[in-house]
């Protein structure tokens, strides 16, 4: 893509073609305003799509071996361990790395800080994408997926910690659709649905953070059904659902810093000044106010252990394991972020974020599989377990970027070229002809 | 947001809080304390009487009609196997509802105990089940709807002894497995389990639970270097339907030593109670905020305002 960009090709980002004055077709957006050819050509030069094309050569036809042969064809099949690594890892740690979007919706929205709005969307879509593909992971494992919707229409357990999961996960995928359909209505050229989204946005919010508390908590209370199972320095019998809660809101703030250092080194070209201007700034403002969660995290884990008595645990092997966690995972960004922002290095803040979700990634799995049955025997999940997690994860990466190429989520969208517009107006350009969010008021403020 | 919509939200937030805290009642009465049915009925296992003969195995698989073992049932072999480098002995499975094991304490003779559903008073999978694919029924059996089972395996990692087990080996019908005991066929008619009329040892006892434990207790006065003074079952997770009498401390022959008496779904009911409180404060709290952040001197939502009077302004042309 850069290669094309030096050639003087320019992506999409308007309305309208400025080269004929003419709408851009649905295809044309599709393709980023390259011909077919030009497109297919970028995507062959770009060794990542190969790394995924040699996934999915392997990994889609596992997908269809296990709905021909069913779970224990590619899993150990084990009584023991009934959740592996797709709920293991798929629910349990896409979850919280996906609470970004209700995160920056409450910031942004709720408590009007609209300087972090040029990296708000990216926020919400890297919400509404985790909580989906988590979605996919579990419809890969379940038993009988196309009886997913029970819960919601066919056979009630109101009474059970999942029944709770499965209907706020459902209903916060619908809000989160809303949310991130704004930038879609705009590539459409829909206004109507832009102007009714912005409407209730204040309730979509609300109703966000409503749910988040509670399915991001009722992850965490899944293993309170299983108090002797999960060893006692990950399970807490009275704050296991705030554990789980507490670091989701890092988790996803963290995994924001982490996506969009990523899409800087490899996806400049799609990001507009506005976006890559307000980074670091954004970086460090995100930076510092997560470590306020992850800080909080830190206290009450130790809250967990005091309160259970569970001191002597720490001095066996597990209780390493535990520490190490806590040490890699916690403490030693919590040091990275203090440093970065108060000397406002951002790739420092860069490299917090990175330990952080390492860590929470490492807990949830500790949680979930590695500490699951301490008393029994610990399991390593089949290989063709982790090629069908890695393929899922492939998918992801691949919608993801296809989403991040083409909406308006790290550039405005303009309804018209600024070459269009008379001198006087190219002034005002900014207000009047952005319709994405702030990146307009900020150049005029900046 | 205008003010109109704000007021219309603030009421539709009211109603949902209505709503949901009505919804959260009923949930707190479905945990509420459970004493257990009254008359219903258990089996009473006896780890001296058992010879380890494997009959019961055979019972339940031929009248479960499930598939042949790889190894016969008189074949004893199957007690010398070990699982997962050696750490774990057998467990019930797809093709077995019930498995017997075999246990050798230094300086005595080998014990057998006997694994199935133990049918507990307040099952931990019927509380964790989202779909209610369990019932626990007054007769004393906790049973299983599999046409709506999803296959999530919820009830395996909350039941505490391990039990359910799932049929992985099915693409389109995988649910869960377990001992029914034999509710349709046999217990609604008063009739004991296949496995406990094979018995040739009368190493389980069929009856009410309450009868149950007063036999168990007399046999333990009766005898009282024979056993240890505990029936395992009778407290322990709120209570099982099926019980074990043991000549040595139960964690010798593979149980948890201390489940704690509490059923497992009292360490959820905290959880269960913070979702009507959230439900209901969350909106009020969170659109305080958000009014309390748009009054506030310098807040910059009216340019936020402006922009959207650009975006409808841009709408209409």
């Amino acid at each position: 893509m850069k290669s094309l960009i030096k050639l003087g090709v320019k992506p999409v980002d308007s309305l309208i073609n400025e080269r004929n004055d003419k709408r851009w077709t649905v295809m044309d957006k599709l393709f980023l305003g390259l011909t077919p050819g030009q497109y297919l050509g970028q995507a062959l030069r770009n060794p990542f799509n190969w790394i995924l094309g040699l996934i999915f050569a392997v990994g889609i036809p596992l997908i269809l071996y296990r709905f021909v042969f069913g779970l224990g064809a590619i899993t150990h099949a084990s009584n023991d361990y009934p959740w592996g690594l797709f709920l293991g890892f798929g629910l349990f740690v896409m979850v919280p790395l996906s609470a970004s979007g209700f995160m920056l919706g409450t910031t942004v929205e709720i408590f009007g800080r609209h300087d972090f709005h040029p990296i708000e969307r990216l926020a919400l879509l890297n919400g509404l994408l985790g909580y989906f593909f988590a979605v996919i992971y579990l419809m890969v494992d379940l038993g009988q997926p196309w009886r997913l919707p029970y819960p919601m229409f066919w056979s009630f357990g109101p009474a059970a910690v999942l029944f709770l999961v499965a209907w706020h996960v459902a209903t916060y995928l619908s809000v989160q659709i809303a949310e991130v359909s704004v930038a879609f209505f705009e590539w459409m050229d829909w206004l109507g649905g832009k102007r009714f989204i912005r409407r209730i946005t204040i309730g979509l919010t609300v109703s966000g953070i409503i749910l988040s508390t509670l399915h991001q908590g009722a992850l965490g209370a899944l293993f309170n059904y299983a108090p002797g199972k999960v060893h006692p320095l990950w399970y807490s019998a009275s704050f296991q659902w705030i554990h789980f809660f507490v670091s989701a809101i890092p988790a996803g703030l963290y995994m924001v810093i982490v996506v969009s250092t990523i899409i800087k080194k490899t996806m400049a070209w799609r990001c507009d000044d506005g976006f890559l201007d307000s980074l670091d700034r954004c970086t460090l403002g995100l930076a510092k106010g997560a470590s306020m969660g992850l800080i909080t995290y830190l206290v009450i884990k130790f809250i967990g252990v005091a309160h259970d008595n569970e001191w002597a645990y720490l001095a066996t092997g597990w209780g390493a394991w535990f520490l190490f966690e806590m040490a890699v995972g916690v403490l030693l960004p919590l040091v990275l972020f203090a440093y970065a922002i108060r000397h406002q290095i951002a790739s420092l803040a860069r490299w917090g974020a990175a330990f952080t979700v390492f860590g929470i990634v490492l807990n949830r799995l500790n949680t979930a599989l590695i500490t699951f049955n301490w008393k029994l025997y610990q399991e390593i999940p089949h290989i063709f377990e982790f090629i069908v997690a890695v393929t899922v994860f492939a998918i992801y990466i691949t919608t993801y970027r296809f989403i991040l190429y083409r909406l308006p989520i790290l550039y405005s969208w303009k309804e018209q070229p600024q070459e269009a517009l008379a001198p006087e107006a190219v002034k005002v350009a900014p207000v009047r002809t952005t319709v994405s969010p702030a990146n307009a008021v900020y150049r005029k403020i900046d | 947001m205008s003010g109109i919509s704000r007021r219309k939200f603030l009421a539709a937030s009211v109603a949902v809080g209505a709503a949901t805290t009505l919804g959260g009642t009923k949930k707190a009465l479905a945990a509420g304390s459970f004493s257990g049915y009254p008359d219903g009925m258990g089996v009473l296992v006896d780890l001296t009487r058992c010879i380890g003969c494997r009959s019961c195995e055979a019972a339940c698989n031929k009248e479960q009609k499930l598939p042949d073992p790889n190894l016969p049932f008189d074949d004893m072999s199957v007690f010398d196997q070990t699982f997962h480098h050696g750490t774990q002995k057998r467990r019930t499975d797809e093709s077995a509802y019930t498995v017997v094991n075999r246990y050798t304490p230094e300086g005595s003779d080998p014990i057998y105990r006997k694994v199935q559903c133990n049918h507990c008073a307040e099952p931990a999978c019927l509380s964790s089940c989202s779909v209610n694919a369990y019932t626990k029924t007054k007769e004393g059996a906790v049973i299983y709807n599999g046409s709506v089972c999803v296959g999530c395996r919820n009830c395996m990692i909350a039941c505490p002894f391990n039990v359910p087990a799932y049929s992985y080996s099915s693409a389109f019908g995988a649910v869960v497995k377990k001992c029914i005991f034999y509710h349709e066929t046999r217990l609604k008619d008063g009739l004991p389990p296949a496995c406990v009329e094979i018995c040739p040892q009368e190493a389980l006892t069929f009856g009410k639970r309450k009868d149950l434990l007063k036999i168990g207790h007399q046999r333990i006065q009766t005898h009282p270097g024979r056993y240890i003074d505990r029936i395992y079952g009778e407290k322990e997770l709120g209570g099982t339907h099926w019980m074990y009498l043991s000549p040595i401390p139960v964690e010798e022959v593979g149980f948890d030593p201390r489940p704690g008496n509490e059923p497992i779904i009292s360490h959820v009911k905290d959880f269960l109670g913070v979702v009507p409180m959230v439900l209901a404060i969350w909106p009020a709290l969170f659109t305080g905020f958000h009014l309390l952040a748009k009054n506030q001197e310098g807040h910059e939502d009216h340019e936020h305002e402006i922009e959207q009077q650009h975006d409808e302004e841009g709408g209409q042309q």
